[in-house]
């Protein structure tokens, strides 16, 4: 079997607060193979976003070590870390995220632009993945021109454009209606299974969870469950 | 990161905030038409001078007659002439000196055909071309016999030529000044101004014998307001200028401690002055303008200031999708530079259109000189880099979970 995709051993956090220090994360330690997806779930303030940012190389950890694919994260420069979130990593947030004067075209492209894209080149690119996520038509439209639903569309095209082998979703539905929900999570599944693009989502609700085929659950900056569905379902 | 996309953002940015884009860059607007503005208000202004001072004739001196005070108090020169025509003489014969030339000054009214035309007349003898380095555009100057003769000849400026005699040849014609007929048998090259702005080139010269008799209608004769003197070298002017006091002392019996009845001064130094005036005048103007350039800069500051803390989340956004923090920092710094390149870009027009109003509407002579150009470029380039920098480097050490945080 190859190395496991992510790995993170005793991972640790710390914030230093006007308070004192606030232990983030307290020693997480599991491995997530390519190709999963996994839904990471608890309360606010549980860790959870902390370690997903950590994960998403946004951050490093205070102590313990944090593997992606197999290259240790936490030695790396600050350019080195850009380039793994350009290449290796997509982002989803709850918010969207997108830059609301640029088109919808540009918003995807521009990850492509930090990858040293030529300009024609990232162009198509953006536009091929925009028709992926259904969006072909309106790829001239600005954030602001677009639903809810379709801007969360357009943010997991701009994941999608430099073919990441991890795309990291923040509450990915949290600003949809549940009929959108539904289909940005059906996006996500068909993602994960026909391309094998792992995923890892964090959630507070538990039927968004259960698209996942794992759940991770953190509290006090420790996990305090990780099951399959196979195992839920038993 | 492709350099060319990074001018591409920038101009995204900038035109999305169009209003403060342009208000932003008006202040180096402004400060690079004021630059520009000034440096060739000066450049013209030194340029006047130093013409003025070439055609003025070079190791002058300028003996008034009259003193320059009496008995402590100061009073008119030139009220009673006190220098003689053999004074002059006794002038130019001393061994420092060139040429010397007695004149006498005035105006009149001058007649041809039916036109007429008010000018100064200066009385002289033929020494006076020498003593002003002042070349013939036509015909020739009047001799020594002419002004023993008191002959009826004049030499005209080119303002009087072309007022009188428009495209006619004025060699040979006969005017009248005062009345009394002259023949014009030259015409003077032109000169333009003087260091006091006067037109040098309207004016007429005749025999000074002839202007006393049929010109000015006064009894002074053999008299001269003053005595133009040229120095054999600029070595010789002070040696020249003690002997032209000597001369004058002992021929006009002036005893130890009694005031001169007449004056000296040294014009080249008097321009040389003025040179050095004009000089440091375009310098102070060049200051205040550059000072006003650099208060630009900081409205550039101030703004991509603002900018990065109002972006602060796209900022957040780019760094999560993987830009580099120099990404950032160029975007940020190209942006500033951009901002002054294309207020330069104005500027550049509106000081040299300002300019060119200038030379037209006030008369003023104004010189675009290829460095101004260059050093306000250079320097709206350096301004936009310096006040860049700061914010730029701000945006790009944001911390990027921060900065996707923040509203």
């Amino acid at each position: 079997m190859t190395a496991p995709l992510i790995e993170v051993t005793a991972l640790e956090k710390d914030y230093s607060t006007g308070a004192g220090v606030f232990q983030a994360l307290r020693g997480v330690s599991m491995t997530i193979a390519e190709g999963e997806f996994v839904a990471i779930m608890g309360a606010s303030g549980s860790g959870k976003s902390t370690f997903m940012n950590l994960l998403g190389c946004l951050d490093r950890p205070t102590r313990g070590s944090y593997r992606l694919n197999g290259q240790d994260v936490g030695r790396m420069t600050s350019d080195q870390l850009a380039a793994l979130r350009n290449r290796e990593i997509g982002f989803v947030f709850q918010g969207f995220n997108l830059l609301p004067k640029l088109t919808a075209l540009d918003n995807v492209a521009l990850p492509l632009m930090y990858a040293g894209m030529a300009r024609e080149a990232r162009r198509q690119r953006a536009q091929a993945v925009l028709e992926r996520v259904g969006l072909g038509e309106r790829s001239n439209h600005t954030p602001l021109q677009l639903s809810g639903g379709q801007q969360q569309r357009v943010a997991i095209a701009r994941a999608l454009a430099t073919r990441p082998r991890i795309i990291f979703a923040d509450e990915p539905t949290g600003n949809l209606d549940t009929e959108t929900s539904r289909q940005v999570m059906e996006f996500f599944t068909q993602l994960n299974r026909e391309e094998g693009i792992t995923l890892v989502l964090v959630t507070h609700e538990a039927d968004i969870a259960d698209y996942a085929q794992r759940r991770i659950r953190f509290q006090d900056g420790r996990v305090v469950e990780d099951v399959t569905r196979a195992e839920v379902a038993a | 990161m492709i350099f060319s996309s990074l001018f591409e953002t920038a101009w995204h940015a900038l035109a999305t905030h169009r209003m403060r884009s342009f208000l932003t860059m008006l202040g180096m607007v402004i400060g690079v038409a004021a630059v520009i503005l000034m440096m060739a208000i000066g450049a013209g202004a030194q340029e006047m001078v130093r013409g003025a001072i070439q055609s003025m004739g070079s190791n002058l001196f300028i003996i008034m007659s009259g003193a320059s005070t009496s008995g402590g108090a100061r009073v008119a020169t030139g009220n009673a002439p006190t220098l003689t025509f053999d004074d002059a003489d006794a002038i130019r014969d001393l061994k420092d000196i060139l040429v010397a030339a007695p004149v006498s000054p005035g105006s009149a009214q001058l007649i041809y055909n039916g036109v007429n035309w008010s000018t100064s007349v200066f009385g002289t003898t033929p020494d006076y071309i020498q003593v002003r380095n002042w070349p013939m555009a036509a015909g020739g100057f009047f001799s020594e016999a002419d002004v023993r003769s008191g002959a009826r000849v004049v030499v005209i400026g080119q303002v009087v030529a072309n007022e009188l005699f428009g495209a006619e040849d004025p060699i040979g014609k006969i005017i009248r000044i005062k009345q009394a007929p002259f023949e014009v048998i030259g015409v003077l090259a032109a000169k333009g101004q003087s260091l006091d702005g006067r037109d040098q080139d309207d004016t007429v010269i005749v025999p000074i014998t002839s202007a006393q008799q049929k010109v000015f209608s006064s009894s002074i004769r053999n008299r001269a307001r003053f005595v133009m003197a040229q120095a054999v070298s600029a070595k010789a002017m002070n040696d020249a200028e003690a002997a032209i006091n000597d001369t004058l002392r002992s021929r006009h019996r002036i005893g130890v401690g009694q005031d001169d009845d007449f004056s000296v001064r040294n014009l080249t130094a008097l321009a040389e002055t003025a040179a050095a005036t004009t000089r440091i005048m375009s310098i102070l103007l060049g200051t205040i303008a550059a000072i006003s350039l650099v208060v630009g800069g900081i409205g550039i500051m101030n703004i991509m200031l603002v900018s990065v803390t109002e972006r602060t989340r796209e900022i957040g956004i780019r760094m999560a999708i993987g830009a580099r923090r120099r990404d950032v920092l160029w975007q940020f710094l190209i942006e500033a530079l951009t901002l002054s390149l294309i207020g330069c870009g104005i500027g550049l027009l509106l000081g040299v259109g300002g300019a060119l109003l200038v030379s037209s509407l006030a008369g003023l002579p104004v010189s675009i000189t290829p460095t101004s150009v260059l050093l306000a470029v250079g320097v709206s380039f350096l301004i936009g880099v310096f006040f860049g920098f700061y914010p730029a480097q701000r945006a790009a050490g944001l911390d990027p979970i921060e900065a996707l945080r923040s509203q």
